[in-house]
């Protein structure tokens, strides 16, 4: 990132006091998840007589442990994952050929068809599960898979992204692909997929990240452990009335933000990218 | 480009098409429809007319989840966009430490609304919390954050901020770039100060892409539901039941259906309108 700018207008005083406050709003973001962590490896007696002390008396994980006795985490652990990968790769799957007909072709149509996919940014999951929760209802698909993946096969937003990124691909590619004799299904999986590589692993970890953690959709859709997803056996944790037992929900809440800040911490260019591209 | 077969362009849009009618719009139509009858999700509907909507507002509930929505959202939105482009004033330059304290603050946007709920239940917990605990040793008042009805809303609008400040700060420093550095040589050429720089040129500059973080966030505000669910329920005596909350408690709690659709469709009619604030926005961010 480029900011020399406003660099060279800076004197050095200002800048040591940009710098201290800086330091503390680094502190407010990043002393709650050491906390946390903290918290995690202490035992019950240590939160009870010094709930604050910063730093546990020793690495004990009694808490992971009590996490892992209560739930069967690795079920939600592979329920979310096969969640997240379900949706991200049906999303890409279905927006590809969808991306390509609204940005490559000319058909009586195009128009309309574009305007729907755009208009259903205006219906998030909160105006639409009572209903789609009583169709599902109704063909007996509460508590699967498809429940939590099907009703978000298609995104607004990937198939916006896709389609602009298709608009910069020359016709003259695609026509040559199809005098060799490729067909359609070929040059949108084979040619045009591994093209749009960038823009699609950017949407693929946002789309990946934003429904792995997601806690609405899940918590309406399912009741049932087979099916449950992390987020919401992490929550339950706390409701099962833990009281004081501060060190299971946070070591749980370890097991939770884990995964995401890794994902971060591996791909924030990518995550950068997508939320920058949204707007 | 020509289809290379005439219904090439169906099979393609097809499945997105099938997947918008079924789980979109005939949900929205359904949601309007149901939102005429009285349903317990376990005996027939039965239709009532306005009623739903007539009980919303007699019973002062429909009054209540708009003024809790948009209290939060105004201090959500305040909030998060003050603190973002604050951060991304002084985050914008391309020293290790600055790109540093931008991840530190962005990160909270991608861990999940559980996460930071229950992050936050410990850290706000009134006899054992960090931050109660900081406020006694330095001698500021303290109060049940959570347990409170005159600030529960708020401690929630904090959480909340602390959520998506990383987001408006991204935003802003993505704007910050495309200001052309020769505008602020000029200004100083002429003599003017930090103040007089960040007035005349960065935020006359930034004023689309902050009408477009101010409409976005106050979206995400108006949808605000984990937090909730996770640190109070709408609790205590209702004070954080915001529209969301509102909407979950009907069908799942009280088996109100049509109760429920019709905060819906009012839901939908206010996020209709917030829409088209942001279109607006957004056009004139594109003219800019």
């Amino acid at each position: 990132m480029s900011g020399r700018e406003t660099r060279t207008l800076r004197s050095p005083l200002t800048d040591g006091v940009v710098n201290v406050l800086l330091g503390l709003v680094a502190a407010v973001w990043l002393l709650p998840y050491l906390w946390m962590l903290s918290t995690s490896f202490k035992t019950l007696p240590e939160i009870v007589r010094a709930p604050t002390a910063p730093l546990p008396s020793g690495l004990d994980l009694g808490a992971y442990r009590a996490v892992l006795e209560s739930m069967p985490l690795a079920r939600y652990f592979w329920n979310t994952t096969v969640m997240a990968l379900g949706i991200a790769f049906t999303q890409i799957a279905v927006a590809l050929p969808a991306g390509y007909a609204l940005a490559k072709l000319k058909f009586a149509g195009r128009g309309v068809a574009f305007g729907l996919v755009v208009a259903t940014l205006l219906i998030p999951a909160q105006v639409r599960f009572v209903p789609v929760f009583a169709l599902l209802a109704e063909v007996g698909w509460v508590n699967t898979m498809t429940a939590l993946i099907l009703p978000f096969g298609v995104s607004a937003f990937g198939t916006f992204l896709i389609r602009q990124a298709l608009m910069s691909v020359p016709d003259s590619l695609i026509e040559a692909a199809r005098m060799d004799g490729a067909s359609e299904l070929r040059i949108i999986y084979g040619l045009l997929g591994p093209m749009l590589r960038p823009t699609l692993v950017s949407f693929f970890l946002f789309s990946f990240v934003y429904h792995w953690n997601d806690y609405f959709w899940p918590l309406v859709m399912t009741t049932d452990d087979a099916v449950r997803t992390l987020p919401l056996g992490i929550a339950l944790l706390r409701e099962q009335g833990t009281g004081v037992r501060w060190h299971i929900v946070m070591a749980g809440n370890v097991l939770l933000s884990a995964p995401a800040l890794a994902v971060f911490a591996f791909a924030q260019r990518h995550l950068l990218r997508a939320v920058a591209s949204k707007a | 480009m020509r289809p290379s077969r005439r219904f090439d362009p169906l099979w393609m849009l097809g499945p997105t098409l099938v997947l918008l009618v079924v789980f979109f719009f005939v949900p929205l139509l359904q949601a309007a429809k149901s939102s005429l009858y009285e349903w317990d999700l376990l005996t027939p509907p039965r239709y009532v007319g306005l009623d739903n909507y007539r009980a919303l507002i007699d019973s002062g509930e429909l009054g209540h989840a708009l003024s809790t929505t948009l209290i939060m959202s105004a201090v959500v939105v305040v909030g998060s966009m003050a603190l973002g482009l604050g951060l991304a004033l002084a985050l914008n330059r391309p020293t290790r430490f600055a790109g540093f304290v931008r991840s530190a603050v962005f990160s909270a946007y991608v861990v999940s609304w559980v996460s930071v709920a229950l992050l936050w239940l410990w850290v706000l917990d009134a006899d054992a919390g960090a931050l109660t605990a900081l406020c006694r040793a330095l001698h500021l008042p303290t109060t049940h954050w959570l347990g409170n009805p005159k600030s529960a809303l708020y401690a929630l609008s904090g959480v909340t901020i602390w959520k998506i400040a990383g987001y408006s700060m991204v935003l802003f420093l993505a704007g910050l770039q495309d200001i052309p550095r020769s505008l602020y040589e000029a200004a100083s050429l002429d003599g003017a100060g930090a103040w007089q720089r960040f007035v005349n040129v960065t935020w006359p500059l930034l004023r689309p892409t902050a009408a477009f973080v101010g409409t976005t966030s106050l979206i995400i505000s108006f949808q605000v539901f984990d937090v909730v669910r996770v640190m109070t329920q709408g609790g205590p005596v209702r004070s954080t039941s915001v529209f969301v909350y509102a909407i979950y408690e009907q069908v799942f709690l009280n088996l109100r259906v049509g109760r429920a659709s019709a905060l819906v469709v009012v839901f939908f009619v206010l996020l209709l309108g917030l829409t088209a604030l942001q279109l607006w926005a957004w056009r004139k961010k594109g003219a800019a």
